[in-house]
């Protein structure tokens, strides 16, 4: 008998009986509590301690030239298909003028040259799909061209996000049914951070040390 | 109102004090007493030790000598939580679906002292007189089995002339568990040392609990350290008067 | 060897010495009570907020009980319907029957790589079955990434806690450890935490980057899509999830939930119950290979259909492993893990254990608890921990022929079956007055006196004064 048969086989030996109790769903489902309250969002981010501007739809630019400039960004490297507004004045305005590279290498034989790209990158600006008010999180859609694929936004320590308020749900359950059909996701609750030494957090290992978010108030 | 008195075995055999205690403050307020001579103990020992089997025939003979009782009350949270929530699943597993059925109806009969005299009788102050220092021991089963709450504590006080002092962490086990105090000797010693220093940062000159057991653990620690605590059942506390 | 009904029992890291005498070693070092208490009391406080945040945390924790039930009454179904999502999209699917076979198979997978070198992702799994070992022996390096797995590692020492598996390490040890053996640590390396952090991340940087083969786990398993979830902190499993070009997963068969849904209540009582945090920093969703990667699934029994067998001890399969339960234990915080001998410490690793070993291979984990039920109050999936530590005790005591405890109980639940036999048993005491002065009771009299039994018991009192 081949090891999936026999698991299975066992399976069926030890399990109970099939009727259970039908699932009790009487928590905040998702739907029930309305759009996500982008100020709480903006908290609960700080409480991550990453970095948060709020701003108009006309001011994004702006935000995103001023957090790569106070970071002293050289190298920005964007979602293929993040708006080229975001970065645009940030490119025209940094002194000396700043790289911007959203040709990402992709596929099997181009693993050593997105690395390699990545590693040169002071930092990476995205979208998102959807955010969490009330937990703080920020969820990519790797299949979405303004996402990008996964290394994108994992191998450069500096991660901008811009987000669009009506992105901003309230609770797990609704980014859960916001998520439906997505293959490939990645949930983002601060930078990078480990309690692993007595139980102390500590903010910044592995994956981006910052993150920034730049949230877009206004999206009539 | 009649009421039957759960002594357990414990108190019976060790602890008399309490079960005197016991019998006056619910005379004090009004009740008869009454004391099935039939009852022996809970069964709680055999069951937590491993040995259901052997627990059934004691479930049985508790089971049979409250009957007859309108209402039981125990100076034991343990005790009253093992007749609650014990007796009726082991004769279920054990396959006595008949026992089973008696042994749920004695439970919904069956009250810990601080739920029967706060929750049945509607009484905080029991009219008690007691000028000292006194911290208390929320213990486990009393806690997290019963739920008792701040029963015990409201009952407290009420009591005239009472210093009564928080216990730091005090919802954290004594480190007693019945044969686990036998078994696991060095994990429940140091479990009762922290315990034994939290009581005595308190400077209470009495320990109190809802059961004899745990104050058995936590007051034979105490002695040996030669501390001057004094261990009291809350009914000791409720029974003294000016 | 066989367990219930016959069910073939687990083996890898899942047993070692006697509790009592185990956890006798661990209560004399001083400094592992210190951090233990230190490390507890911090999650314990934070835990307790978060959860405090969320108004409708019972009803998740119901749900999260229910969902889990439903996976394990209907276990095979999902398990095929899970087989099915997954080699649908080009992953591929292996079974296990046991932590050898497990080993056997992803060895395989490893050598006909050709690698040296494999990333691992923090996994319970993957320790249970002492993987790491078997592929040391086949000449393979398994790189630990995660900061807690990388100090156990490093300092050549055993997990003791399911989330932070270096729990009973202070930062003055861990420091010591980097300093030993990180090759090419900076020698002023200092014991704040945030260098020692920042001194992990330099060391994996350029095996994040380099090394081709990545080993995780998984938090749980979608049957529904075939999705797999990975929730972590440090960013060190994105980085072996992402980079490399093959991906072996180990999962337990019972990591299971039936719908893509139902991580709405798992993604908010895992990070609340087990770092304290409203949501953990990073989760990997990955549904077939990824970015042209190759991907490979071993669902793994070893003792799994075993603890299904037994309806009341099943739901330690509920476990989604947060640790919450190891936090709250006050037993858990005076011995530390390594005293439970098994990669499963705590609470549920006393109900979980015996029951992947079979309880002959872990007698003494039943017993290694007051029944003080913090555990089942603190537990994300309703697991009552105490009532199943008492059932095991039963199996334990009923797998063995008489013994002088047997018979002692025996004895004392003839008595105590008759108030006659019971009273003339009582009255006895008094007689034991003289000799409880005099003859110690092994285990309780070294630290604790015993009471005087008192002149007249209670009854008698009653009877004579009535």
């Amino acid at each position: 008998m081949s090891a999936r048969d026999e698991v299975l086989a066992r399976v069926r030996r030890a399990k109970g009986p099939r009727e259970v109790a039908p699932v009790p769903r009487e928590y905040r489902a998702a739907g029930s509590r309305g759009p996500g309250d982008v100020e709480l969002f903006a908290e609960r981010l700080r409480d991550y301690r990453a970095r948060v501007r709020v701003v108009a739809a006309d001011e994004v630019p702006g935000a995103v030239a001023a957090a790569l400039r106070d970071r002293g960004a050289r190298f920005v490297v964007t979602a293929p298909g993040a708006p080229s507004a975001w970065t645009a004045e940030w490119a025209e305005l940094s002194d000396p003028a700043g790289r911007i590279e959203s040709r990402v290498p992709l596929g099997g034989d181009a693993r050593e040259a997105l690395r390699e790209m990545l590693e040169a990158a002071d930092a990476v600006v995205t979208g998102c799909h959807v955010a969490v008010a009330e937990t703080g999180t920020i969820v990519l859609d790797h299949d979405a061209v303004d996402q990008g694929p996964r290394a994108l936004t994992l191998v450069p320590d500096y991660h901008l996000v811009v987000v669009r308020a009506d992105q901003v749900v309230a609770g797990v359950p609704d980014a859960v049914a916001a998520l439906a059909g997505v293959h490939t996701q990645t949930w983002i609750s601060g930078p990078s951070a480990t309690s692993d030494i007595e139980l102390e957090r500590v903010e910044g290992v592995h994956g981006p040390r910052t993150l920034e978010v730049v949230i877009v108030r206004d999206t009539a | 109102m009649r009421v039957a008195l759960f002594v357990t075995c414990l108190v019976d055999g060790l602890f008399p004090d309490v079960g005197k205690a016991t019998v006056r403050l619910l005379e004090r307020l009004g009740h008869e007493v009454v004391v099935p001579s039939a009852q022996t103990c809970c069964g709680q020992m055999h069951i937590n030790t491993g040995y259901a089997g052997q627990a059934l025939p004691v479930i049985r003979n508790h089971v049979e000598a409250f009957e007859q009782a309108d209402v039981i009350v125990a100076p034991s949270g343990s005790c009253a939580g093992s007749v609650r929530h014990q007796q009726a699943e082991v004769a279920r597993q054990q396959g006595d679906a008949k026992l089973a059925e008696a042994a749920a109806d004695t439970a919904k009969r069956t009250y810990e002292l601080s739920e029967f005299l706060v929750d049945v009788l509607g009484v905080t102050d029991v009219g008690a007189y007691f000028p000292h220092r006194v911290t208390y021991h929320p213990t486990c089963h009393s806690l997290r089995v019963l739920k008792v709450g701040d029963r015990p504590l409201r009952l407290l006080r009420a009591v005239e002339g009472i210093d009564l002092v928080e216990l730091p962490s005090a919802e954290t086990c004594c480190g007693f568990g019945g044969t686990f105090a036998l078994k696991n000797s060095d994990t429940s010693t140091a479990m009762l040392g922290d315990k034994m220093n939290a009581v005595l940062s308190t400077k209470a000159g009495v320990l109190t609990a809802g059961d004899s057991s745990c104050l058995m653990h936590i007051g034979g620690g105490l002695n040996r350290l030669r501390s001057g605590v004094r261990p009291l059942h809350l009914a000791q506390i409720l029974e003294h008067t000016r | 060897m066989t367990t219930f009904l016959g069910m073939p029992a687990g083996g890898g890291n899942l047993t070692g010495e006697p509790f009592p005498k185990a956890a006798r070693e661990a209560l004399g070092n001083a400094q592992l009570r210190r951090n233990l208490a230190k490390a507890t009391g911090t999650i314990r406080a934070k835990r307790a907020n978060v959860v405090g945040e969320l108004p409708d945390w019972a009803q998740l924790r119901a749900a999260g009980a229910a969902i889990k039930d439903d996976v394990l009454a209907n276990l095979d179904e999902y398990l095929v319907r899970f087989e099915e999502a997954l080699t649908s999209r080009g992953t591929h699917v292996h079974w296990a029957r046991d932590a050898e076979e497990a080993n056997r198979i992803v060895a395989d997978l490893v050598r006909a790589t050709g690698t040296r070198e494999v990333i691992k992702v923090k996994s319970m799994a993957t320790v249970e079955i002492g993987l790491n070992e078997a592929l040391a022996r086949i000449g393979v390096h398994a790189v630990e990434t995660d900061l807690a797995e990388l100090i156990v590692q490093l300092g050549k020492d055993k997990s003791s806690h399911i989330l932070v598996p270096a729990i009973h390490r202070n930062r003055s040890e861990i420091r010591e450890i980097f300093r030993r053996e990180m090759p090419g640590v900076d020698p002023r390396l200092t014991d704040d935490p945030r260098a020692l952090a920042e001194a992990a991340r330099e060391h994996l940087r350029h095996k994040f980057m380099t090394v081709d083969v990545a080993v995780s786990g998984a938090n749980f398993g979608v049957a529904e899509t075939g999705s797999l979830v990975v929730v972590e902190s440090e960013g060190n499993g994105r980085m072996c999830l992402t980079l490399p070009r093959t991906l072996i997963s180990v999962v337990g068969i019972e990591k299971l939930v039936p719908r893509w849904q139902d991580l709405e209540v798992f993604l908010q009582l895992l990070p609340r119950s087990s770092t304290g945090e409203r949501m953990n920093p990073y989760t990997s969703v990955w549904t077939g290979p990824t970015e042209g990667q190759t991907s490979h699934v071993v669902l793994v029994d070893n003792g799994r259909t075993a603890t299904l067998a037994d309806p009341d001890g099943r739901a330690a399969l509920r476990c989604i492993r947060c640790s919450a339960c190891l936090n709250s234990c006050p037993v858990y915080e005076r011995t530390g893990g390594h005293a439970y001998g098994s990669t499963y410490p705590g609470p549920i690793g006393a109900v979980l254990s015996p029951q992947l070993t079979g309880v002959d291979r872990n007698p003494t984990l039943p017993f290694a608890s007051s029944l003080c039920g913090v555990c089942y109050d603190v537990c994300p999936v309703a697991i009552d921990i105490p009532s199943m530590l008492v059932h095991l005790r039963e199996r334990v005591v009923s797998a063995k022929r008489t013994t002088p405890e047997s018979t002692a109980m025996r004895a004392l639940a003839w008595a105590m079956s008759d108030a006659r036999r019971w009273r003339r048993l009582v009255r006895l005491g008094k007689f034991g007055r003289l000799a409880s002065r005099h003859v110690p009771l092994p285990g309780w009299s070294t630290a604790r006196d015993l009471p005087q039994p008192p002149k007249e018991t209670f009854r008698d009192w009653w009877e004579s004064s009535r």
